[in-house]
């Protein structure tokens, strides 16, 4: 296949493209190793204000007095912020969602109400002229409260656990049971019967959320925040102020990492732009740390699991129930158990997802949300009945492999499972793994090896693209999307390049800028498939019209060519078989009196494709534990991940996604834990020195395997995302590797040693 | 973080006036690793900071009579890889690199580590009681998170732990904290350094109010050639000890002669018992020999809802520490202090 | 300290003189300014980074007098006549990248970038120091700098590629 093909609208071979598929490095590299890039906290402007959030003692309650009058006394101090004084915002809940909240929740307003709702909500914002003035007031602010009783506990509210009665983006519920899971299990050779948890878990991104609220002369704002979605940011500014979108630009050239913790618009967003609209003047409002704690976070999770297989090692019965925390106001949903019933072939099953409210903030999407918390507890289960079977729990594995989507009844668009079962084993060396625990040592230290799948949906989005060819022949492509370190400025660039025929160093990608065309939130590991897929249409498009401009110059330079005989490369149009004739774009500009060519596209998701099929990226994981037996203590120090993602645009930057997509997953086997005291209500270690996530040391081998996918149905480019895939399945395989280590089963996450002692 | 005057001591004796006539509202400023932090959480509320880092403290030197003197002021690094620490004392130098991260130590003086306070959750966050910050208000880690918290020598009113790494080698190396004060110079033995909670969990170490470290004095150690430090923490670096132990034996053969064993994260101080120590006295150095050991070790320690198995995590690691220690220090393979079985 | 005071006390600031990045600059500082807050909002030099602001994740570090230290917790006022240089420091300006900076590009030994100036500030501390042979050593030695991002086999990778260079910089 040529690049032709894709000219009208076929996916392209990898082979043939002169970008696509080849490790490149970041466009934006040079800028984040010099320090040169800013990130929102850092656009400093003259006369610029800081805020200080004073964030609740306790979870419930009212607050009775706040001393805001003498700390407003205090010299330097411009203002302090509480529920008495804050002005009005919109009043409608409606106006406080925004495109990713649950449809029906009250989301929360800071300073709103006497009335807490979480531990460490946000209770006052001290502004003051330097950011110590503010930090050092903010220190002498006195909340008192009257307390009233907290439930912060889910293991001892899970009999409040009721069914999702609200929706939201990205949640599919649960599938109606198929088959008779009860009366299966009863009858069943083989069965396994247990209840996993996983606690809160926390984004935290290295940088803090901040907001650089700049006040122009004519009251418009100018907003730097730190987010995953710029427009998101400026429709929810907008209809909680009142204020026009041509008056509030949000901007956001560099992430310092999301994970979903940026989907939403953030609270000190709302502080910074209600400061800086009372004071007519340009404020900068910072969480900290221990603030980056308070509030979206990956929900409390106990999941009970019963499973049972036929005396050939068949899947005949499961079983998924999960309970997963979500504040009192908003229900936050995320798809845990429907995996239970995609990942293998069984004519039994039986899914219940329900939520319990408790008096938190409300949590959020955090990397692969719902499939890291359901397919750790679901796999390690199937681990478990796999010993039950004497089987494998790889051959077990291929044995029930699901060869249509049974949730939906329908066919996948593409999945090379199998082929990640083969190529992550052999590279993993897992043939002769003995059955039994316990098996393996290494001097004194015991050995295990684990396996599991992992699977994620893969989502496509409206986006739209803007192209701009100038006389130079230079390409200006952009949307309001953004890159939150999964290098969508260098793959934007690439496809740009690839699809318009300019070379890579004359395009530029601008994203980031709620002024820019629509984008959605960047999320999901949809960006590829949304603005990518849009990034090709346009520069299909803008090829389309070059090579109309040129057959009307005078002197015919492609001598009469048709579309189907011409080249677009390195900036030209080219007679594919006599390359002398052949026109640069700045020529065809020229001879067109054009100074620059301007196109614009809107990508649809192929929903017509997409609605007849099942649409997921896979993975196969493999890891190995080494133990000390004496001490519990546990290394990952081998993993080996074939992921089946589609078409890999940029494998230099996929491979990063899921190297650190592995880390995150050996972080949730094996460190992270919000420590809950119940008594008080709130998260105790609330640092980056209690809570814990991986040092360098913690990471040993880590292998990465991308199994090529054909998929003309997900999306125009045949990619399905890299962001989420990689972290699905590696607690289970850690867990599984523990088991097979040390013969404990470890039901609870994180595994810390104790639990091995 | 409250505001504070700051000055600079040019020299021992103004150093210590400048602290008197602060009348408590002072505090000693050193590497800062552990203060600043504290004044940004608002645990520390100095009215003035005393820099001391101008000070002549910063030496390593060779004492007469064969220590060797650490100056207050050298940093943690200098001191883990002064080559007469690490020969001397591999034990000490391989603490201190177990602990906090390179760029710690490097700013983290020796004076300041004796003197880190608590990591309990609750001391750390102004919003919660207690006893330890605020005498009288309550201990929510006794019924709350306790993992970080002690299972030796705790009291009803305070079970958090010394967090160092360093003072728990420096223990059973039966260091003398030398100080200076208004009052002159005087010794401290480590093991009178630090205190234990009982009714008065802000008092940490018997330092009078205005005295300031000028030294870490090291006796000669017999115990060089069989010295450890067993570390075990809830991730690989920078992290606290769960429970860590400095062992050192010295050996006739076979035989031991004399042990030294002190113990980290599991109490208010560096956990020491003599006693224990010389159960081993003319014993080989095999594991049944060291298994009362670790059970005399941890006699009469109380486990709370999140810590007990400090417990039995604890002798079980003084077992390791022990059998590392007959192999011989040259023998542990050692990756800037993490101990590994050779 | 009670808000009486606190009104009282006007802010003492003081004069230091700190070479940053070669550059000498006398600066008036209160005693609380950290040397990260006076290099991101009063320099302007925000390539260095605030993860925690208390010495948790080595974001913000730089080299103090040649040797990684965390700025979060170092207090301006106390430098007095000290050395510092940060990220924006490591290459002189205008000419091509340091030779970590550029093995951090090649080796894709970041992501969003976040702690990618504290992790190469980091990487050349510690080769200065000395004391890493090995990928271990590394591991170990580097484990003060968090990445969120988990990019850490990309950063071992990119510090041993520049470890030579990096050695000869600072040999000359
Ligand atoms: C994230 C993090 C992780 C850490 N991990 C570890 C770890 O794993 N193991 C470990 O052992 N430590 C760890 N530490 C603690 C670190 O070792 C201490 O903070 C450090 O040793 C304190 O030394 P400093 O010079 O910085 O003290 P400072 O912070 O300057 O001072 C601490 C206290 O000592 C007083 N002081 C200092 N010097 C003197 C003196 N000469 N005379 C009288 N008083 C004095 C000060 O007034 C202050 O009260 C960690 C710290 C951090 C921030
Ligand atoms: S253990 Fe000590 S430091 Fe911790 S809360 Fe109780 S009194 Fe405070
Ligand atoms: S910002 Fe200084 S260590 Fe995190
Ligand atoms: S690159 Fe994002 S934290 Fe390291």
């Amino acid at each position: 296949m040529s690049l032709l093909k894709s000219i009208l609208g076929t996916a392209v071979n990898t082979d043939a493209a002169e970008h696509l598929g080849k490790p490149t490095r970041r466009v934006d590299g040079p800028a984040k190793v010099t320090g040169a890039a800013k990130y929102a906290a850092e656009f400093n402007v003259p006369n610029l204000a800081y805020g200080v959030i004073v964030s609740s003692g306790v979870a419930r309650g009212t607050i009775t007095s706040i001393n805001a009058a003498e700390i407003e006394a205090i010299p330097g101090v411009l203002k302090v912020l509480t529920h008495e004084n804050a002005p009005k915002t919109a009043w409608l809940d409606r106006s406080h969602r925004d495109q990713i909240s649950s449809k029906g929740g009250s989301p929360f307003r800071p300073l709103y109400q006497a009335e807490l709702q979480y531990s460490a909500q946000p209770v006052a914002l001290v502004v003051g002229e330097t950011f110590e003035i503010a930090r050092f007031a903010a220190s002498l602010v006195r909340v008192e409260y009257d307390e009233k009783p907290h439930e912060t506990d889910l293991h001892a509210n899970q009999a409040a656990a009721h069914p999702p009665t609200d929706n939201s983006g990205g949640y599919t519920p649960a599938p109606k049971p198929r088959g008779d899971a009860e009366s299966a299990f009863e009858k069943a050779a083989f069965r396994v019967e247990a209840e996993y948890s996983q606690p809160s878990e926390f984004h935290n991104p290295m940088e803090s959320y901040a907001s650089t609220c700049v006040y122009g002369e004519d009251g418009k704002l100018t907003i730097y925040q730190k987010t995953q979605g710029v427009q998101n940011c400026q429709a929810y500014v907008c209809s909680v102020f009142g204020l026009s979108k041509k008056d509030v630009q949000v901007i956001s050239p560099y992430v310092g990492g999301g994970f979903g913790s940026g989907l939403r618009p953030t609270y000190e967003l709302y502080l910074a732009v209600m400061a800086a609209t009372a004071l007519k003047h340009s404020v900068r409002v910072s969480m900290t740390r221990q603030q980056m704690f308070s509030f979206s976070h990956r929900p409390e999770a106990v999941q009970q699991i019963k499973l049972a297989a036929n005396g050939d090692g068949l899947l005949d019965s499961v079983t998924h129930h999960a309970f997963e925390e979500t504040s009192r106001k908003e229900e936050f949903l995320e798809t845990v158990v429907n995996w239970s019933g995609l990942l293998y072939t069984c004519p039994n099953v039986s899914l219940v997802h329900q939520l319990v409210n408790l008096d938190v903030a409300s949590p959020e999407s955090m990397r692969a949300p719902g499939a890291a918390t359901g397919i750790f507890a679901f796999e390690s289960a199937i681990d478990e009945l796999a010993y039950q079977a004497k089987t494998d729990p790889l051959e077990f594995r291929r044995k029930n492999y699901a060869e249509k989507d049974q949730n939906l009844d329908k066919p996948f668009s593409s999945k090379e499972l199998r082929a990640c079962y083969d190529q992550a084993s052999e590279r993993f060396g897992w043939q002769g793994r003995p059955l039994e625990p316990r098996s393996l040592r290494k001097g004194s230290d015991l050995i295990g090896w684990g396996v599991s799948t992992g699977c994620w949906e893969a989502m496509q989005q409206k986006a739209e693209v803007k192209a701009v060819l100038t006389a130079d022949g230079k390409l200006t492509v952009s949307s309001a999307t953004s890159d939150i370190g999964t290098g969508t400025y260098t793959v934007m660039t690439m496809i740009a390049a690839e699809f318009s025929g300019v070379a890579m160093e004359n395009v530029s990608f601008e994203l980031g800028d709620s002024s820019l065309v629509y984008s959605p939130v960047e999320g999901g590991s949809w960006t590829v498939a949304s603005v990518g897929s849009a990034v090709k249409s346009v520069c299909e498009e803008l090829r389309a019209k070059l090579f109309k401009l040129a057959g009307k110059m005078d002197g015919r330079p492609l001598g009469g060519a048709e579309l189907a005989d011409v080249t677009f490369v390195n900036g030209e149009v080219r007679v594919t078989k006599d390359p002398v004739k052949s026109v640069t774009y700045a020529e065809v500009l020229e001879a067109a009196g054009l100074d620059k060519l301007e196109l614009d596209t809107t990508e649809q998701p192929q929903l017509i494709k997409r609605a007849t099929h099942g649409c997921y990226s896979h993975s196969a994981v493999f890891a190995e534990v080494s133990v000390d037996e004496d001490l519990g203590t546990i290394h990952v120090t081998r993993v080996v991940s074939a992921i089946a993602g589609g078409r890999i645009l940029n494998p230099m930057a996929a491979r990063s996604q899921i190297l650190g997509a592995i880390v995150w997953g050996i972080s949730m086997a094996m460190a992270e834990e919000g420590l809950m005291d119940h008594g008080l209500g709130r998260c105790m270690n609330h640092s980056y020195a209690e809570y814990h996530v991986p040092v360098n040391a913690d990471i040993h081998d880590i292998e990465v395997i991308f199994v090529p996918e054909h998929d003309e149905i997900v999306n125009a480019l045949g990619a399905k995302g890299m962001g989420e895939i990689g972290i699905v399945g590696v607690a289970s395989a850690v867990a599984n590797a523990v088991w097979h280590a040390t013969g404990k089963r470890v039901r609870s996450l994180p595994i810390t040693l104790d639990k091995l002692l | 973080m409250i505001n504070f005057a700051y000055t600079r001591a040019t020299g021992i004796a103004d150093a210590i006036k400048e602290k008197v006539e602060a009348n408590g509202g002072g505090q000693f400023l050193a590497g800062g690793t552990n203060l600043v932090d504290l004044l940004k959480e608002n645990v520390a509320r100095p009215a003035r900071l005393i820099d001391i880092n101008r000070l002549p403290l910063a030496a390593v030197e060779p004492m007469s009579g064969g220590g060797l003197r650490l100056g207050a002021l050298v940093t943690n690094a200098d001191t883990a890889y002064h080559p007469e620490v690490q020969r001397r004392y591999p034990m000490l130098s391989r603490a201190i690199l177990a602990g906090a991260s390179a760029q710690l130590r490097n700013m983290a003086t020796n004076g300041g580590n004796l003197l880190q306070r608590t990591r309990c959750y609750y001391f750390y966050d102004v919003a919660t009681p207690c006893n330890k910050r605020q005498p009288g208000s309550g201990c929510p880690a006794i019924r709350g998170q306790n993992r970080v918290c002690g299972v030796l020598g705790t009291s009803a009113q305070c079970i958090a732990t010394h967090p160092s790494d360093m003072c728990v080698a420096l223990a059973a190396l039966e260091a003398v904290v030398r100080v200076s004060g208004p009052q002159g110079e005087r010794s401290i033995p480590i093991a009178e350094f630090h205190t234990l909670p009982s009714n008065t969990p802000h008092i940490e170490n018997t330092l009078s109010p205005d005295e300031l470290i000028t030294s870490i004095d090291l006796p000669e150690s017999p115990y060089a050639a069989h010295s450890v430090y067993t570390k075990v923490r809830d991730r690989a670096s920078y992290a606290f000890a769960l429970v860590s132990v400095a062992a050192g034996l010295e050996l006739d053969g076979d035989t031991i002669k004399s042990t030294r064993l002190a113990l980290g994260g599991v109490a208010h101080k560096p956990w020491r018992l003599p006693a224990a120590e010389a159960l081993l006295t003319g014993k080989p150095a095999t594991k049944e020999s060291f298994l009362p050991v670790a059970e005399a070790l941890f006699a009469g320690a109380q486990g709370y809802e999140h810590n007990a198995f400090k417990i039995e995590l604890g002798k079980r690691a003084v077992v390791r520490a022990l059998t590392l220690a007959a192999k011989g220090t040259a023998a542990i393979h050692d990756v800037n202090g993490q101990t590994a079985d050779a | 300290m009670n808000l009486a005071t606190a009104n009282a006390s006007p802010p003492a600031t003081q004069f230091v003189t700190l070479t940053i990045n070669g550059q000498q600059r006398h600066l008036e500082v209160a005693p609380w300014t950290t040397l990260l807050d006076l290099l991101r909002e009063y320099l302007d030099l925000t390539g260095t980074k605030k993860g925690c602001d208390h010495g948790q994740c080595g974001a913000c570090t730089v080299l103090l007098d040649s040797k990684r230290v965390n700025s979060c917790l170092v207090l301006a006022v106390a430098k007095d006549g000290s050395q510092v240089t940060t990220i924006e420091g490591l290459a002189a300006p205008g000419s091509e990248l340091h030779p970590m900076q550029q093995a951090f590009v090649d080796c894709d030994a970041f992501q969003c970038g976040y702690c990618t100036p504290g992790q190469i500030c980091s990487a050349v501390g510690m080769i200065r120091e000395g004391h890493a042979e090995t990928a271990d050593d590394i591991r170990e030695l580097m484990s003060g700098n968090l990445c969120r991002c988990g990019a850490y086999p990309n950063i071992v990778a990119a510090i041993e590629k520049a470890m030579d260079a990096t050695r000869a910089r600072l040999s000359v």
